[in-house]
């Protein structure tokens, strides 16, 4: 004799309803993806990773300088060396981070509803400066030394130099190594957590005009695809919405007619 | 269907890539770059280094160059230095930068209160102990009048512009009627040069002490920081702090930053600072809005690089 089990009620813990948001947000599949679109093939993809690369090197190489205190480095062989490990891993960071911003510029990355995307990106940017800045004036050298006495007056001319002294040894370095930095490495797990929720930004369709011709609307200027309306809100709606295949009869050579199909 | 109703369209086929897929190892390259990076980073180490120049103390200024050091003490007493001068947050004694209508450094408030005639010249030489005739000396000056002080220190620099260091590092000038300044002066330098200046500017009530404001003032005050940065190419007009000491990358990413002020009106205008804080603030801003930013959100489609970084996926396509 069987017996029929109601269905489970909806449940009200708050643990299931943060689990059920993040496993919708972000699957396993999507997480730790196993696949990529095909059109992810140029090397501009692999500035994204050199430059959270970086970060981890200078997180790491900056955890061994803490860990020893700030004049460790200035005294032995093993600290310079840290030391060095560190400037050049942050040199990388930003020099792999501007190229990274460039390639996604030109992508216009934002597209499909990725604008968060791109502003958690320019954001760890605008935050990694100060970080850097609270770390030059923090090396307790003739560099820190210049650098806080001529900045400080940029900082006091907009006010900020009432609470942000660049001359106050101790609250830079709290700032350089833990308040900078959990910020810049919050913004960049949101960016990534984005970025796999999201996918890489499709490339753009070509070939609209001449599908604009064909439905007798005016006709884009040039062979490049029409400006879009811009970033459009998220939904959590169906993805991918109506495709429109654009099959023009005389496609110019190496101008695809429309985005491949699927 | 409307321009905007089309675009709208295509926005939202931008949003899931419904084409072709590949095999792909997101750990695997994450953990390759990681290695590559840090062996690119330990080579870089290896082969270059970094720089690190020792700081500057007033000791080893007062020592390098005692009349400088001088000068900027009277400086200090008669109220015409950089900091005696400056204003919020370190007093009130100038009006700070402003944008038009808005006074931030103003409205900010003295926070890091300096004193130039007390924390830099009179408390230190105060602590000097066994000395009455210095003790008398600091009374005489500070029981005379404004204008008496005056006289006094403007004598005091006059002669200092022919002053010679003498034995011992000591600053020699020719006589003249300078009140107690010359007992004064001499003692703070004597002061500075044993390394007792040091100190007494980091004094505060506390014993732990880690603001280096007042040391570092009285420092950029004189000649000394400015001489080493030219010699480091670290000046304001050879593009100031994103230059490093030697030949070193610096924090090159603040070009834009720097690049302000090498132009008028920024070079030559009292405001500089609060002009180019707030051109930046409104780039940084816009950078940031860009996918909002009419024509510069389209500039990608315009110039089609595009086509450059996904020209395999085209050929592909087409």
């Amino acid at each position: 004799m069987s017996v029929t089990q109601p269905p489970p009620a909806p449940s009200k813990s708050w643990t299931v309803w943060v689990r059920d948001r993040a496993v919708n947000a972000l699957p396993p599949e999507k997480l730790l993806a196993d696949k990529q679109p095909t059109y992810v093939a140029s090397w501009i993809y692999v500035f994204g990773v050199l430059t959270l690369s970086s970060l981890a090197v200078i997180i790491l190489s900056g955890s061994i300088l803490a860990l020893k205190g700030p004049a460790w480095w200035h005294f032995t062989g093993v600290g310079h060396f840290f030391n060095s490990v560190h400037l050049w891993s942050v040199e990388l960071f930003f020099f792999f981070m501007v190229v990274h911003l460039w390639g996604k510029y030109w992508m216009a990355a934002w597209r499909g509803g990725r604008t968060q995307v791109w502003i958690t990106g320019a954001v760890s940017f605008l935050i990694a400066v100060p970080c850097a800045l609270t770390g030059y004036v923090s090396q307790q050298n003739f560099d820190a030394q210049w650098i806080s006495t001529q900045a400080k007056d940029a900082m006091n001319s907009v006010g900020i130099g009432a609470f942000f002294n660049l001359m106050n040894f101790g609250q830079m370095y709290s700032y350089h190594i833990l308040l900078l930095p959990v910020a810049v490495v919050a913004l960049v797990v949101a960016h990534v957590l984005l970025v796999r929720k999201h996918g890489v930004v499709p490339p753009f369709e070509l070939g609209e005009s001449l599908a604009a011709a064909r439905a007798g609307e005016p006709q884009a200027p040039t062979k490049s695809p029409p400006e879009t309306d811009g970033p459009q809100a998220e939904t959590d709606g169906p993805q991918g919405g109506q495709r429109t295949v654009i099959a023009p009869t005389n496609p110019e050579p190496g101008v695809p007619p429309g985005e491949k199909p699927s | 269907m409307t321009r905007r109703e089309r675009r709208r369209a295509e926005d939202e086929r931008y949003r899931t890539w419904k084409g072709g897929y590949r095999p792909y190892d997101l750990v695997k390259e994450a953990s390759v770059a990681f290695g590559v990076i840090l062996a690119l980073t330990v080579v870089l180490t290896i082969l270059f280094s970094s720089p690190d120049e020792h700081p500057s103390t007033v000791r080893s200024w007062s020592r390098t160059d005692p009349v400088d050091f001088v000068t900027t003490a009277v400086s200090e007493l008669d109220g015409t230095s950089t900091t005696a001068m400056y204003g919020p947050p370190y007093n009130h004694n100038g009006p700070g930068q402003h944008e038009a209508f808005i006074h931030l450094q103003k409205w900010l408030g003295v926070s890091h209160p300096i004193n130039t005639v007390q924390d830099f010249v009179i408390a230190p030489l105060r602590s000097i102990t066994g000395q009455p005739a210095l003790q008398s000396a600091i009374s005489s000056y500070q029981s005379a009048s404004a204008k008496q002080q005056a006289a006094w220190t403007t004598a005091y620099s006059n002669a200092l512009n022919k002053a010679t260091v003498g034995p011992g590092d000591s600053v020699s000038i020719r006589a003249g009627n300078y009140g107690p300044l010359a007992p004064m002066m001499s003692s703070l330098l004597t002061l500075a040069q044993s390394g007792g200046l040091d100190g007494a500017l980091l004094t505060s009530k506390q014993f732990y002490q880690t603001d280096y404001t007042k040391p570092l003032m009285l420092m950029a005050d004189g000649g000394l920081l400015a001489s080493r940065a030219q010699a480091e190419h670290l000046l304001g007009t050879q593009w100031g702090i994103m230059n490093e000491t030697g030949s070193y990358p610096g924090q090159v990413w603040l070009w834009l930053y720097t690049f302000w002020y090498q132009i008028k009106p920024f070079s030559t205008s009292a405001n500089a600072d609060v002009l180019v804080m707030t051109v930046m603030a409104v780039l940084s801003l816009a950078f940031v809005l860009i996918p909002f930013l009419p024509g510069i959100r389209s500039i990608p489609r315009w110039i089609p690089i595009y086509k450059l970084i996904w020209r395999r996926h085209y050929r592909t396509a087409g």
